[in-house]
């Protein structure tokens, strides 16, 4: 048994709220070596995708994902825009009309997410981004597809973790931080870091 | 039916300035800008963006222009997103050059790709090479191809910056011939507004208009007129 499109909602609600909580830190991360408006960005985005939640209304799990994309595209403004927008776009289209969302299907998902983030923003591993953290949130995902959705999106949490950590001696060759070129090297990626609090988000509140 | 175009930037003056500017060289063509947050703030707005585009189509497609990393990635997602069956493509070029270059080629009536092109080729200008060369070899054209020549002096001081060599890309963009200006040892591409401008020509240069094709002569009595005549400056 999987996750209901009221689990689904409920889980990006929760991934939602973490936003809030992890704000300042975002912000604070991004200002050592971006502009400092990742944190204020986001967390914009995710309050317009509570209230979206509020109104309800979703006929299967693709539908709360796919709202929850389009929001944030509309409302973040910055690059996390339109790349955590593609990354549920896609999610979205990987769950197709199914009606609860299973382990497999939730690797399925995660795994269109990294594709699109990749095609957007052109990031390779390596380049000390949020594709450092998704890439080997990913491959765990899709080595514990039968133990259900839970288990997968831990299995991601974790090594989305580990991936953004493993950003911190890295230096930049995408987004705003490769500006700085080797002084981005020994600074944690908030890119990296709000797509690990996300996915850590969804992971506590899935249930099953 | 023109080409448009879009100005995507982080900042709503940005985008309206640069859409003031294309639009001085390109009165016909539907420039919209698109700058800022919603809420007035510095950022890009996807549904500003999205309706601009909306506005800008008249039929033959659009063109967008970005300033920085996630305006072009905005940029792209709108035109993936377009829910109505315009064709729209997002250049990778220099926003200002890109801007004037592409509205100039648009105003001449240019297709889609050809504008799309005239602003991707705004970086070798920006970059200072190329300037897209073009001489008309005596040796591949001679006489009997029609090929024509005509010194002129430029009239007015300034010479051939923005917008005269804007005025001089339109005289010949509807015309069936293929023209060059030289002025010293440079010869350029007439149809191109940044190549005229990276000639550096100013008040008192003899130049060299050259033409053929089945329009030559035409092309270049339109020219010498046009370059004689001081822009009205």
């Amino acid at each position: 048994m999987g996750c209901s499109v009221e689990d689904v909602t409920a889980a990006v609600r929760a991934a939602a709220e973490v936003v809030r909580e992890y704000r300042d830190e975002l912000v604070e991360l991004d200002r050592e070596i971006g502009d400092g408006d990742h944190g204020e960005n986001l967390h914009r985005g995710f309050t317009a995708v509570l209230a979206k939640l509020d109104g309800g209304g979703f006929d299967g799990p693709a539908s709360v994902l796919k709202v929850t994309a389009t929001t944030l595209i509309s409302t973040v403004g910055g690059a996390a825009g339109p790349l955590y927008g593609t990354a549920f776009l896609r999610a979205a289209t990987a769950l197709g009309d199914a009606s609860e969302v299973d382990g497999q299907l939730a690797a399925n998902a995660l795994a269109a997410a990294l594709e699109g983030v990749v095609a957007r923003g052109k990031a390779a591993p390596g380049d000390k981004t949020m594709v450092d953290a998704l890439t080997p949130a990913v491959t765990a995902a899709q080595s514990t597809v039968d133990s259900g959705v839970r288990a997968v999106l831990l299995a991601a949490a974790d090594a989305a973790e580990e991936g953004a950590a493993s950003t911190v001696p890295l230096v930049a060759r995408k987004g705003r931080a490769s500006y700085l070129g080797e002084r981005s090297a020994g600074h944690l990626d908030p890119g990296a870091r709000s797509t690990a609090v996300l996915l850590r988000a969804l992971a506590e509140a899935a249930r099953r | 039916m023109r080409v448009g175009l879009v100005i995507v930037s982080h900042s709503a003056a940005l985008a309206a300035g640069v859409a003031e500017l294309a639009a001085q060289m390109a009165p016909d063509v539907r420039i919209m800008p698109a700058g800022g947050t919603a809420d007035g703030g510095l950022g890009t707005d996807f549904d500003g963006v999205s309706a601009a585009l909306e506005r800008a189509d008249s039929g033959a497609g659009v063109v967008l222009l970005y300033d920085l990393g996630s305006a072009q990635m905005t940029a792209e997602l709108a035109v993936e997103s377009l829910t109505t069956p315009i064709r729209a493509i997002v250049a990778d070029a220099p926003l200002v050059e890109g801007a004037v270059a592409a509205a100039v080629c648009a105003q001449g009536g240019a297709d889609l790709d050809a504008v799309g092109s005239a602003a991707a080729m705004a970086h070798a200008f920006v970059q200072g090479e190329a300037f897209d060369e073009m001489e008309l070899d005596r040796h591949v054209y001679g006489e009997g191809d029609g090929l024509l020549e005509r010194a002129v002096v430029l009239r007015n001081e300034l010479g051939l910056h923005a917008r005269p060599a804007a005025l001089t890309a339109r005289a010949v963009a509807e015309l069936d011939a293929e023209v060059s200006i030289r002025c010293g040892d440079q010869e350029v591409d007439a149809h191109s507004v940044l190549a005229l401008m990276g000639l550096g020509a100013r008040g008192g240069d003899e130049l060299l208009v050259r033409a053929v094709g089945r329009e030559a002569r035409h092309a270049i009595d339109t020219l010498a007129e046009l370059l004689e005549s001081g822009f009205g400056e």
